[in-house]
């Protein structure tokens, strides 16, 4: 059954016109996604994708056409927010938002908005998520996957790409792969993926790609070392040369303590029974000596 | 973006905060004139600050009290042209000197774990905040603004006491209210008044008053958002952007420079730090972080190669893209392009996969272009490179 896409994704893409929209668009259509409704304010009533796929001016609208459950939002960082907001409006229970550069305080009501009405937010400036040989919705390369047993969340983006890649190469599949997105605020964390992987059957191991800066990596460590105590879990932190103070200003590091350092990720995740690879490259092989046989 | 002490005020006193008046000198005449006006309204000294954008400008020397006009003019010709962690001092704030009763530290910063803009005080204030927090982490007092509705009044009363405030109740109430109305109005990360105080003053009638004042300013600005506030772009100061980070913040690539001789160029954040970390495993130092975005063109990776030749340090370029909404043969296009009106020819490693990345092979073979295939590999090759240039450097 995967996490968060799957076969039973009715997907609605949001600024399917636009350039980036549509492109991705076609891809998720080849890899196999549902895509049932598009959104452009102003082009409702015509069809996109060659035809395939008819387009609404209105979220609350397409819904209600199509039976619409997950959206994917392309549009630009000013409009995105308003649109996050209202595909959680008009019910839509999953919401992967790519569009990155979107002004920070602005997803602060966003991400609040989406909690009242019960839905869940992936990003923004995530690239999305697989589910290999089922559906995917972003921008994920499709032919970096393999269909496995392997859950896999990341921040990054093409980081992500590159480790899957290594995965795929060595034979290690994977169950689903989450990118949660690298701004400072996003609607999904690693701790929520990784509880969504502990109640996966089809999840038997986890690969987690984090990266300088906040916390979260810590946070998800530590509920994952007693949670996920049996299953295989590796990781790996972007970030170990990176100078220090340049992303995150003085009062953010007061709020965040120690931690936020590459070193302070990789002893958190060590300590809670990862194998942190030193390069991306490794994943498969350090997934394999921690028992895991997929 | 960081702003100036000086631009900072400003956005407070816009916000109706209580900032004592000062003025920006950028020469030691123009200093004493403003220490004049300053002194004949009454005041008996001046304060004459260094404007630079890095912290530990006082203990460097950069903050000065002059207690006649002579003396400000002397000070300031000390303080411009005075190197601060290596920036040059080129403006000073020339204020009143406050006669500080207290001192406190007050800011709005954005907390990422709980996804709120959290108000943030203590009545340690002028000194390091950092320190108190390791010190007495129980002295900072903490509230969240609510993420709809902001910080509310109760809040702000709260958060006043606490601070033992309450003396000056109306005044904190409208400075902590004050701050995150700063953060939500100029879109800012962080809006900090260290130190805030209580300060004498004397009235109309020559009667001493306090008085709770922001006597110093920082604010730092969301990138992501200056395309909404086109005046706040007008207070990046150019005497301290250094070149290259103008020149890539143009061609809208994200670089920070380094100290290494490996100059790296990648898609993507996290690919770019993976990237130079595989640099440093495997015995190279990477030059910068260099991230040339999302479906880049070849006129962006022609400028991207420009940025890291401009370093002369730089003896080796490991090129690492992996391709999604990037295509490699646009990146491979832009790499020819450059290579071939560079002025100085470095070692390069390039490796491309993903979208397109058969089209960049094709290309880059035709080129004559050093590639790799795996990122490891990209790695090793590009360290022996710089290794084989710093060899050939020390013989010839």
């Amino acid at each position: 059954m995967s996490i968060l896409v799957g076969p039973d994704t009715r997907l609605l893409v949001q600024g399917i016109t636009g350039r980036e929209g549509e492109f991705h668009s076609r891809a998720m259509q080849a890899y196999g996604t549902q895509i049932v409704a598009g959104v452009t304010p102003g082009k409702g009533g015509q069809r996109a994708l060659d035809d395939s796929v008819p387009v609404y001016d209105t979220v609350a609208e397409a819904v209600a056409q199509t039976g619409a459950n997950t959206s994917c939002i392309f549009v630009p960082a000013g409009g995105a927010p308003d649109a996050v907001m209202e595909a959680a409006a008009a019910g839509i229970g999953t919401i992967f938002c790519i569009t990155e550069g979107i002004p920070t305080l602005d997803m602060i009501a966003a991400v609040e908005v989406v909690r009242r009405a019960g839905a869940r937010l992936i990003g923004p400036n995530c690239p999305g998520a697989t589910s290999p040989g089922s559906a995917k919705v972003g921008i994920i390369p499709g032919s970096v996957h393999r269909e496995g047993r392997v859950g896999v969340v990341s921040r990054s983006g093409t980081l992500t790409y590159e480790a899957v890649q290594a995965m795929t190469d060595a034979g290690v599949g994977q169950s689903t792969c989450v990118g949660i997105g690298g701004d400072p605020i996003i609607g999904t964390t690693f701790l929520d993926v990784l509880q969504l992987f502990a109640a996966d059957p089809e999840t038997d191991a986890i690969v987690l790609i984090g990266e300088i800066g906040g916390a979260a990596e810590e946070t998800a460590a530590a509920w994952a070392a007693e949670h996920l105590a049996d299953v295989p879990k590796v990781a790996f932190i972007a970030g170990r040369t990176a100078p220090e103070g340049k992303r995150m200003g003085h009062a953010g590091a007061i709020i965040s303590g120690g931690a936020g350092t590459a070193a302070s990720k990789v002893e958190a995740l060590e300590a809670a029974g990862f194998r942190v690879a030193g390069s991306p490259t490794e994943l498969p092989g350090l997934l394999r000596d921690a028992g895991y046989r997929g | 973006m960081k702003i100036q002490e000086a631009d900072a005020k400003t956005l407070l006193v816009a916000q109706r905060l209580p900032v004592p008046d000062w003025e920006v000198a950028h020469t030691a005449a123009e200093a004493r004139a403003a220490a004049e006006r300053i002194l004949g309204a009454g005041a008996s000294a001046v304060v004459i600050k260094a404007q630079v954008l890095v912290g530990g400008r006082g203990k460097a020397g950069g903050v000065k009290l002059a207690s006649s006009a002579d003396e400000a003019e002397q000070i300031a010709a000390a303080i411009l042209g005075m190197d601060i962690k290596g920036i040059t001092v080129r403006k000073v704030l020339v204020a009143a000197a406050a006669d500080i009763a207290r001192e406190f530290y007050m800011s709005a910063v954005l907390d990422r774990a709980e996804q709120r803009v959290l108000l943030m005080g203590s009545a340690e204030g002028g000194v390091e905040i950092e320190q108190v927090a390791v010190d007495h982490p129980e002295a900072i007092i903490r509230h969240h603004a609510d993420p709809l509705l902001g910080l509310l009044d109760y809040q702000a009363r709260e958060f006043a006491f606490a601070m033992g405030l309450g003396g000056h109740l109306k005044a904190a109430v409208a400075i902590a209210k004050g701050l995150v109305r700063t953060m939500l109005a100029y879109d800012a990360d962080l809006v900090e008044i260290n130190p805030l105080a209580i300060v004498r003053e004397r009235d109309a009638s020559g009667a001493e008053v306090e008085r709770l004042v922001c006597l110093d300013a920082k604010i730092t600005l969301d990138d992501s958002a200056l395309p909404r506030h086109p005046e706040l772009e007008a207070l990046r100061d150019p005497d301290e952007e250094d070149p290259a980070d103008r020149q890539a913040r143009e061609a809208g690539l994200t670089f920070i420079k380094l100290d290494g001789t490996i100059g790296c160029m990648v898609n993507g954040a996290g690919l770019a730090m993976t990237t130079m970390d595989l640099v440093k495993r495997a015995g190279g130092e990477p030059a910068n972080f260099l991230d040339i975005g999302g479906g880049a063109r070849a006129d962006k990776v022609a400028a991207a190669m420009r940025i890291i030749l401009a370093d002369p340090k730089v003896d080796a370029i490991l090129v690492n893209i992996f391709g999604g909404i990037t295509r490699g043969d646009e990146v491979a296009r832009g790499l020819i392009e450059a290579r071939a009106v560079q002025e100085r020819d470095v070692p390069m490693v390039v490796r491309i996969v993903g979208t397109n990345a058969a089209e960049a092979a094709v290309l880059l073979e035709q080129a004559n272009f050093a590639t790799a295939v795996s990122l490891d590999d990209a790695a090793e090759k590009a360290v022996a490179a710089s290794r084989g240039a710093a060899a050939r450097g020390a013989a010839s």
